[in-house]
């Protein structure tokens, strides 16, 4: 049986993988999320950083006006729990950029050209991401 | 100017991909997670679609010298592991297990994640902002 989800989900990534295409055929660029945001942030990409603007614009944007529409009803459910929120946001922060990549520079593009370092880093970051859920759910009740 | 506009599009077309697919959803990502409880595959459908089309477009760029808009293409990183990849790796994991939120996503459902959404967004920003001060220290203590 394939549940409803999966088709949307697989209906998705295609629009991500489409969206990382265009990325790097038309603009010649990666399309990862942390790369683009932290270049930004840390002004190691302020050569391009009209470039990144404008993706970081359209992928705020876009998805907004969709649930503003069409899409209605989106809810990230998100734990209240501000502590968590911080320490998840920081580690997230400082360790897409130390890899130099997240989910989708190093698993969308990192994977779909078969790339070490990305098949690597999912490998870590998805081990990493499953004994969180383990431990701070299962073990210790917090999420 | 074109280099903004297809910058903008592409964005979006990630946006809206990563809300159709449910990565908006912090509770969908960590049921991908979460293999000893309900365990949700979802996520493992998202990354095949994404994956097929950019698979055809490294083949595409394999046989190009430049992009559509006449820049180069990104040269292949270095290909060397490094201590920083799988520290970073596993300290992004377990940020996004506790969240259940990754850059993209968080950025993609800031206009409807409500102030723990900027809130998350915010801890990540200063998380980057940090990042370098903190790869001096990892790199000085792996020297030692």
């Amino acid at each position: 049986m394939i549940a409803t989800e999966w088709l949307w989900g697989f209906a998705g990534g295609l629009m991500i993988g489409l969206a990382a295409a265009l990325f790097l055929l038309i603009n010649g660029r990666i399309m990862g999320a942390s790369g683009i945001l932290g270049g930004l942030i840390d002004r190691t990409g302020w050569a391009t950083a009209a470039e990144r603007g404008a993706f970081v614009a359209g992928l705020a944007l876009l998805p907004f006006l969709l649930v503003q529409t069409a899409l209605p009803g989106a809810d990230t459910r998100l734990t209240d729990n501000p502590a968590v929120i911080v320490a998840a946001g920081l580690l997230v922060g400082v360790g897409t950029r130390l890899a130099n990549g997240c989910t989708s520079g190093h698993g969308v593009c990192g994977i779909s050209r078969l790339s070490l370092r990305g098949i690597v880093a999912t490998v870590f970051y998805l081990l990493a991401g499953g004994m969180a859920v383990l431990a701070f759910r299962h073990l210790l009740g917090v999420i | 100017m074109a280099r903004l506009v297809f910058a903008f599009l592409s964005g979006g077309l990630f946006g809206a991909g990563l809300l159709v697919s449910g990565m908006t959803d912090t509770t969908r990502v960590q049921g991908w997670l979460d293999v000893f409880g309900d365990w949700d595959p979802t996520l493992a459908f998202v990354l095949g679609g994404a994956i097929l089309p950019m698979a055809v477009a490294w083949q595409v760029a394999a046989r190009r010298r430049t992009a559509l808009l006449g820049s180069a293409l990104p040269e292949r990183p270095d290909p060397r592991l490094g201590h920083n990849l799988v520290l970073g790796s596993v300290l992004f994991g377990m940020g996004w297990g506790l969240a259940g939120l990754c850059p993209g996503p968080a950025m993609a459902s800031l206009g409807w994640g409500g102030w723990g959404g900027v809130l998350f967004l915010a801890a990540m920003a200063a998380g980057m902002f940090l990042a370098p001060g903190v790869r001096a220290r990892v790199d000085r203590l792996a020297a030692a």
